[in-house]
């Protein structure tokens, strides 16, 4: 095990290698000139000029990147242009709500993805089957930032009744108050992976439900109880991969629906980075969030044997 | 009498008071709270808030940085700058009907030195303090202009620096004369230094020694303002109490709290506004402005010094240095159907800045609607529909204070077809936009385009008027991105430069925006009126006509 551990972690530095040149050379490819932000409209070349060389951007783009990699292996992702604060620290405030936003979400979807699924399998082609299948269809391809708009419209707008956007201003707020926060972004973001899984989980019910081998189990006595274990444990490494991927869209992919509440998380931060052009805060999210994805490929990776042994041997 | 702008028939009116009120308050069913406070519980509690707390959803997407000389714009220097920190020169902003004059603020008089007029003398404002108890003097003036421009003293701040640096582009010196009296020094006589000492702030040397750093000091900040900062949490919210020991007891505030939250989505500020978790949001979408009125929210604006054109390119090709060509694109805009197509948020422009300003003069030529006349103009230039002539025109698709680009130069683009200009739009991101603004039309990124689409604030004659044409102006030293030379412009921007009577630095000021509209320098299209929506709670609220409000007379009715 350890030794297939160490193999995942080992093909884990390359693609984190590959992600960090393409995160930093994919946002000098933007055309505008990040110090436009920080600087007045009226500023003069001259401060301009003074306020590049400041930033080191005045240098080549290979030696900026090295420079670049030097300082983010040894935990310095630089000063972000804009607020001139440092980027972890921004990231690392950031990275708090977006995991528990991301969290809350994916708990969501994994209860509502495996009942559904779970349900809808074993009913293929029944009523029941079909009012799964529809809402896992409307959970994919609803577009999330319009699902959380309509959220806020009823929830927030006319009923009043929770918080159409922000994380609260107070910072003494128990765990319900923030929980009231948290509800219609954790329900928009959910909708996606939750149909995903309810649709993934179903096949996978349904396949394993045909398989020889339940017939055998059947046929050895074995009661529904018991037989609905092994397959859960026979569906569960390919609905394990789904959801760890689904748990990195879901810190990734939240730049909608962060910027539609105005959650402080990495998805908004990420979203005012672009607007601002701020280059140095810009690539350490990305960078962040790839490698978050990475480790959530890697942490799958590692618990699918736990469940299918037959994995260690790919 | 001063000319305001009414939202709900969308003329220009004469007008006490801007803002209004637009419909009643929605009042949300009993009936319904009851329903979901069952449903959904005790999650479902609301927070309770300490009266007297204005809570405004701003579009930045970040908390302005409370150091003093701040960030993200004018939106920053309007609820931070202006609120915690202030300057030697304050605007007077208490009034919705006239154009914002300066008023003494942490100098109590200034003057020029009549035998040398590059040598200023400020009297500094006895009895004031900083919000950590330290007292205002000139070692505190010194600090602060030190902080931006001498880059070895140790509080020398890059990014204040940044900010407020090119604001006073010819302070070279200041000294302390005693306690309570500065002197600055000019290049050379500038009779606009009042406008520019306006712009830097004061913050406390004793709070940021006492902190160690700016960065440090962000988090116990202190300037002289009407409110102090409780609370600064980045990106996410800072708290704004009233300060009682406020120098002025005619601006203490009457608000307990000032609540500032970052909400850069447009239907998110409007959802939050309409849910109850804020009650005052920047810059409505144009689409909400309806419902929003339908919902007794109020929709307050009032017209500012700022201007939406198409900065012309006069370099050898541009058809834009035919001055026929330039005053025919002006009669050709249908402005008030572009008004209507914003839902009523903007002011038709006639020159660079509104006719109700000082600044306007005479001009000879009149900015309006008549394709008539505009065609004929072209038939002189020998262009017509079926002889056009192409125009590239650089554009950005948002951008503070563009207001709403594409939807205004797709109009544009119709209504100049109609003449014979057929235009081809490059559209840039807007920091893109500016760098090439600052690089000037000659720069490669023009990419051939004769024109470029930036709005302008215009805070005074300087920003307004002076820095667009002034010949010495080019790039790199200035933003005359068009390359325009005229010996007249260039007179009359020395003489609004050396001429201390304002009388007559005023006659100067309106010649020379005469200057503009005559030769229609510009294609004159639109100013904004800086609508926000404010719930009905919200009381005393004065929209001045600029980019800065004063919010000490604003309160909250519980």
């Amino acid at each position: 095990m350890l030794g297939y551990i160490l193999k995942r972690l080992l093909h884990a530095v390359p693609v984190a290698l590959a992600v960090s040149v393409i995160c930093f050379s994919l946002v000098q490819l933007a055309p505008g000139d990040p110090l436009a932000v920080v600087l007045p409209a009226d500023a003069s070349q001259e401060t301009v000029d003074a306020v590049k060389a400041q930033y080191g951007l005045d240098r080549p783009l290979v030696v900026q990147y090295f420079i670049w990699l030097g300082n983010v292996v040894t935990g310095d992702f630089g000063k972000s242009i804009a607020t001139g604060r440092p980027v972890l620290s921004e990231i690392s405030n950031a990275i708090g709500y977006s995991l528990s936003l991301a969290f809350l979400a994916s708990l969501m979807a994994l209860i509502v993805g495996l009942s559904l699924g779970m349900l809808a399998g074993y009913t293929i082609g029944s009523p029941v089957d079909k009012v799964a299948s529809a809402f896992a269809i409307s959970g994919v391809s609803i577009p999330h930032y319009w699902l959380g708009i309509v959220l806020v419209v009823i929830f927030s707008v006319q009923l009043n009744a929770l918080p159409a956007m922000g994380a609260g201003t107070n910072p003494d707020a128990g765990i319900l108050e923030r929980l009231r926060f948290m509800i219609l972004p954790a329900v928009t973001l959910a909708a996606m992976p939750a149909g995903i899984v309810t649709r993934s989980v179903r096949a996978l019910v349904a396949e394993t439900l045909a398989r020889d081998f339940v017939t055998a189990l059947r046929a050895k006595g074995l009661t529904e109880v018991q037989i609905f274990g092994h397959v859960v444990k026979n569906s569960a490494p390919t609905a394990l991969a789904v959801i760890g991927v689904q748990m990195g869209y879901l810190m990734a992919g939240s730049i909608l629906v962060e910027t539609v509440f105005s959650w402080p998380g990495t998805g908004l931060l990420l979203n005012s980075a672009i607007l601002t052009r701020d280059i140095p805060l810009l690539q350490g999210t990305i960078l962040v969030l790839a490698l978050f994805f990475v480790a959530m490929n890697l942490i799958v990776d590692i618990l699918q044997p736990l469940f299918d042994p037959r994995i260690k041997r790919i | 009498m001063p000319i305001g702008y009414d939202l709900k028939s969308g003329a220009l009116a004469a007008l006490g008071h801007t803002a209004r009120k637009l419909s009643s308050w929605q009042v949300l069913r009993p009936a319904k709270h009851l329903a979901c406070a069952t449903a959904l519980g005790l999650l479902m509690a609301h927070g309770a808030m300490a009266e007297g707390t204005l809570r405004v959803a701003l579009t930045a997407s970040d908390i302005p940085l409370p150091n003093g000389q701040t960030d993200q714009g004018a939106e920053g220097m309007r609820f931070m700058g202006y609120t915690v920190f202030e300057a030697l020169i304050n605007y007077d902003l208490s009034s919705a009907d006239k154009p914002v004059t300066l008023v003494p603020g942490l100098a109590s008089e200034w003057s020029v030195n009549p035998d040398d007029k590059t040598k200023w003398t400020f009297k500094l404002r006895e009895g004031v303090t900083f919000h950590d108890g330290s007292p205002f003097n000139a070692d505190a003036v010194i600090f602060n202009f030190d902080k931006i421009k001498d880059e070895s003293a140790p509080q020398y701040d890059e990014k204040q620096s940044g900010q407020g640096r090119g604001r006073i582009p010819t302070v070279t010196g200041y000294t302390k004369i005693d306690d309570m009296t500065v002197e600055i020094t000019t290049s050379a006589p500038d009779a606009l230094i009042p406008y520019q000492i306006a712009w830097i702030v004061m913050s406390s040397p004793a709070a940021w020694e006492a902190a160690g750093s700016w960065d440090a000091f962000l988090n116990a900040p202190a300037g002289t303002g009407p409110f102090k900062v409780s609370e600064y949490v980045p990106r996410e919210r800072a708290v704004l109490t009233r300060n009682d020991a406020y120098w002025d007891p005619e601006r203490v505030p009457e608000l307990d709290e000032l609540v500032l939250l970052p909400v850069p989505d447009a239907s998110a500020r409007v959802a939050a506004l309409r849910s109850g978790q804020v009650d005052w949001i920047e810059a409505p979408p144009a689409d909400a402005m309806a419902s929003l009125e339908a919902a007794g929210f109020e929709i307050v604006s009032n017209v500012y010094p700022h201007v939406w054109p198409w900065h012309f390119s006069m370099l050898e090709g541009s058809p834009w240095t035919d001055e026929r060509v330039r005053k025919a694109a002006n009669l050709a805009i249908d402005r008030e159907g572009m008004k209507s197509l914003l839902g009523g948020m903007m002011l038709p422009a006639q020159g660079m800045v509104p006719p109700t300003s000082d600044w306007f003069g005479e001009p000879e030529f009149t900015v309006g609607y008549d394709v008539e006349a505009a065609k004929a103009l072209m038939a002189e230039a020998g262009i017509s529909k079926e002889n056009p002539i192409s125009v590239k025109a650089i554009i950005s698709p948002s951008g503070g204070g563009q207001m709403q680009p594409i939807l205004m130069n797709e109009y544009i683009q119709q209504n100049l077809a109609e003449i014979g200009i057929n235009v081809e739009f490059d559209v840039r991101d807007w920091n893109a936009l500016i760098s090439n603004w600052r690089a000037g039309a000659k720069d490669p990124t023009t990419n051939g385009a004769m024109s470029t689409n930036s709005s302008y604030f215009s805070q005074d004659p300087f920003t307004s008027l002076m820095r667009h044409i002034d010949s010495r102006l080019v790039a790199p030293k200035g933003t005359n991105w068009g390359y325009y030379e005229s010996a007249e412009a260039d007179a009359l921007i020395d003489q609004i430069r050396s001429e201390f009577d304002t009388t007559i630095q005023l006659e100067a000021i309106q010649s020379l925006h005469e200057h503009y509209v005559d030769n229609a320098l510009f294609l004159f299209v639109a100013h904004d009126v800086q609508p926000r929506a404010i719930s009905a709670k919200v009381k005393g609220f004065i929209p001045a006509q600029n980019w800065f409000q004063d919010l000490t007379p604003v309160s909250i009715e519980e």
